[in-house]
């Protein structure tokens, strides 16, 4: 499968001093590259001539999947796309049929949405900064983030009954009310977490190793971070301003009051600065989001779309009936086409939605943030060092589920 | 209920990307679409790298960002497949949405590598799973599947489980 002229691949090429440059095989199997990800590597020596990423070894066809099911059975495949931040995909696939709909959300639901989005943001850079930091050899880091994930894996739990597949977000609101206790245990947390931040910080930010790791490694020039198509941290890391939940706000974002860090050296520190930052926002949400939280119905009032409530579907005959169509045919969106981007944790997440005016999506497409990111790599790792490489890989936080879907 | 898709050129002239279009080269825009507060332009087939150039460099408004591009399948009408180009403003944050139509016989259409690097990949998922060329592409091989895979899988005539 490899890409290269089939000598190269054998021999390498000649080399200016005369020398031949190798070809070696990094992955699919190998623990720093956070998946099933293989990267061609021709090196010359210690340096890194050329990288080729090899991608589509958990390709499910998930696209082709949603071609098959009712609009409310594709949101738990969005859950399996991107499996760090599965509400994250609930939200745009949500919002895209939505606006297919034209269905207005309750406040309580759409303050839901803020405050789980950004505790999935936060989960899923606990376990970026984690395996990242493990991969340049920092082993505590690891146990800190994941002893702090377990705390946001059972408030997940706690809403949905799911530590990972969540799919809580479901079209027109959440699936159920936040338990009983949930709202003081996740204030608990989100009054203790930045001093875990700190923590995180005091263990790396001032670490000469770690610096030495990732200061002026794999840099990414604003130009070609757009060129490429990179998102997220991996973008703003390069000084590019840019930031979804701010400039085209979507489920209330802009009740909210946060700062987008943006750092202009575009190296793997940067990425890593823009990240931690982005952690103490996130918490900084979660309390805005648990202060102000509206008091109401968490589901849109559209009998059609919604499944009704257990007791009156029960008390109700139309609300049996309801129930009965949408479960057994689906609903019906009228004919139309959105795309509905927001900002994961990894950058832009978009959902490309084609109706044809039946109950089956007539086409799905998911602009993943990993596929675009991945792109970059390259541009990154030429010229650098073969141990470099690891640092790339970290510090654009690819999820191999987001880019073979 | 849904407000009705504007399809009116001349109301929608005040959108950047379509002023810029129709400024720059009339002909080129065969349809417009105002839906759901996004705009579509239809593209004529072989213009659509010119296009994408002229857009990313606009002056007041450079749409610099591909966001997306892919491609429906529209089986068994004709022209069947139409591609499907998202595009973004870093500087305004305003959206457009490129649409091309092929035809179902040799659907083929000039590649926008050498405006945007980051179409490569897009292309090659294109390319693997509907079966569109790209003319000017520097590595159009498959991606996801197999490199000995038979068929098109994101293709309608392509069944969703079992064999063919």
């Amino acid at each position: 499968m490899t890409q290269f002229p089939a000598t190269i691949a054998e021999s390498g090429r000649e080399t200016t001093s005369g020398d031949r440059t190798l070809v070696l095989n990094m992955g699919p199997q190998h623990p720093s590259t956070h998946g099933v990800l293989r990267l061609v590597l021709e090196i010359d020596g210690e340096t890194v001539v050329r990288v080729k990423p090899e991608v589509g070894f958990l390709h499910t066809g998930i696209e082709k999947t949603c071609e098959a099911k009712f609009y409310q059975q594709v949101v738990p495949l969005t859950d399996r796309i991107d499996y760090l931040c599965p509400m994250t995909n609930n939200l745009a696939y949500c919002l895209a049929v939505e606006k297919l709909l034209g269905l207005d959300i309750p406040p309580k639901a759409q303050w839901m949405r803020v405050l789980m989005n950004e505790l999935t943001r936060i989960n899923s850079h606990l376990v970026w900064l984690g395996t990242h930091a493990m991969d340049l050899g920092a082993m505590t880091v690891f146990l800190y983030c994941f002893r702090e994930r377990e705390d946001l894996q059972r408030f997940f739990e706690m809403v949905s009954g799911q530590r990972m597949m969540t799919s809580y977000f479901r079209i027109g609101g959440l699936a159920l009310e936040p338990p009983l206790g949930f709202f003081e245990k996740v204030k608990k947390f989100a009054d203790r977490f930045p001093g875990n931040v700190d923590e995180y910080e005091g263990l790396l930010t001032g670490n000469p190793i770690f610096m030495m790791r990732t200061k002026g490694i794999a840099r990414l020039s604003a130009e070609d971070a757009i060129a490429l198509g990179a998102g997220g941290p991996t973008l703003r890391g390069s000084g590019v301003d840019i930031d979804l939940r701010r400039d085209a706000p979507y489920t209330g974002y802009e009740n909210f009051k946060f700062k987008v860090p943006v750092r202009t050296e575009g190296d793997v520190f940067a990425r890593y600065l823009c990240r931690v930052q982005e952690l103490r926002e996130s918490i900084g949400m979660v309390q805005q989001a648990l202060g102000g939280m509206p008091e109401g119905p968490i589901k849109a009032d559209a009998p059609k779309v919604v499944l009704p409530d257990r007791e009156k579907m029960k008390t109700e005959m139309e609300a049996l009936i309801y129930h009965f169509k949408i479960v057994t045919e689906g609903f019906t969106v009228p004919a139309g086409e959105v795309y509905q981007a927001i900002e994961s944790p990894r950058g832009e997440m978009g959902y490309y939605i084609v109706s044809d005016g039946t109950a089956k999506p007539y086409r799905v497409h998911m602009r993943g943030p990993s596929f675009a990111n991945l792109q970059a790599l390259a541009k990154m790792c030429e010229g650098g060092l073969i141990a470099d490489v690891v640092a790339a890989i970290g510090s654009i936080d690819i999820v191999l589920g987001d880019v073979d879907r | 209920m849904l407000p009705r898709p504007i399809t009116d050129i001349e109301q929608l002239k005040s959108h950047p990307a379509l002023a810029r279009l129709v400024e720059w080269k009339a002909s080129v825009v065969q349809a417009v679409k105002f839906d759901r507060d996004e705009l579509t332009i239809w593209i004529a087939k072989d213009a659509i790298r010119e296009v994408c150039a002229i857009l990313r460099d606009s002056a007041d408004c450079p749409f610099n960002y591909l966001c997306d591009l892919t491609c429906v399948d529209w089986h068994p009408s004709e022209p069947r497949f139409e591609m499907v180009y998202h595009l973004l403003s870093i500087a305004t944050k305003e959206r457009v949405r490129l649409k091309v139509r092929l035809d179902g016989s040799s659907p083929a259409i000039e590649s926008v590598t050498s405006v945007w690097p980051s179409a490569n990949f897009y292309e090659r998922e294109v390319f693997d799973l509907f079966g569109v060329r790209f003319t000017g592409h520097p590595n159009l091989q498959r991606i996801m599947m197999p490199d000995d895979w038979e068929g098109h899988p994101l293709r309608k005539d392509y069944p969703v489980e079992g064999y063919r």
